[in-house]
């Protein structure tokens, strides 16, 4: 894709993210609140599921993509002078690439 | 920024008023950066939680605590705020709800539902 259509392939990627983000983080919310898994081994059981943790995987993607489109946003906007900006664009993009990794190979490590 | 124009300045705080979609659209962002910084901690309670029972104990046990879950009450208003105020603007980007009146509307009707929802999540967990 061109570099003028960059703020276009954010836009339609913080849109098809967010209605992903909503679907699982909803269904996922309320799995926790009215049948939480009760021990140890029912919840590694339950994360451990092949549907599931291919599901929250796809999440964490999804939430770190439409995290660091949102954030990036509201960074350009408000800090205006750019060795602040870049500085907190790296800060961001550093929290959201580890939390991405730690929560895959947490995920991963369950089977 | 500097002013060149002649134009007047009005800012007398207590009579300007923001319109309800600005304030929606503001603690839209609010959010979105609250659910933000949740991000690392959910991980690390995720990693701890799959660690064995005794980080699983451990995660637990941090959930009980008191601090804990009134950060996650604000947290259910952050997530309920983004996700309802984030409905209406995929909704206005396909042409529906437009217009000055629904707007406001809509603006405080996600509002209220956010709000409505964190009593609620505030309730169960408190």
């Amino acid at each position: 894709m061109s570099r003028h259509a960059s703020g276009l392939k954010a836009w339609l990627l913080q849109r098809f993210s967010a209605v992903y983000i909503a679907a699982f983080g909803l269904y996922f919310l309320l799995a926790l609140l009215f049948s939480a898994p009760p021990s140890y081994e029912a919840w590694r059981d339950w994360l451990g599921s092949p549907l599931l943790s291919l599901a929250l995987v796809i999440f964490f993607i999804a939430v770190v993509a439409h995290a660091w489109v949102g954030m990036r946003d509201v960074i350009v906007d408000y800090a205006k002078p750019l060795w602040l900006r870049l500085s907190l664009l790296t800060l961001v993009g550093v929290i959201l690439l580890g939390s991405l990794s730690g929560a895959v190979m947490a995920l991963l490590s369950v089977r | 920024m500097r002013n060149n124009s002649k134009r007047p300045v009005f800012l007398d705080l207590t009579r300007i008023h923001l319109p309800v979609m600005a304030v929606m659209s503001i603690a839209h962002r609010i959010a979105g950066v609250l659910l933000f910084l949740a991000i690392p901690a959910a991980v690390y309670l995720l990693d701890l939680s799959l660690r064995g029972p005794q980080g699983y104990g451990e995660a637990v046990e941090l959930l009980r605590h008191g601090g804990v879950k009134l950060l996650l009450a604000f947290l259910i208003w952050a997530f309920a705020h983004h996700l309802f105020a984030g409905i209406r603007y995929l909704f206005i980007d396909l042409d529906v709800g437009v217009g000055l009146a629904t707007g406001r509307r809509t603006a405080m009707v996600a509002m209220g539902a956010g709000v409505v929802v964190f009593l609620l999540g505030a309730l169960l967990l408190l």
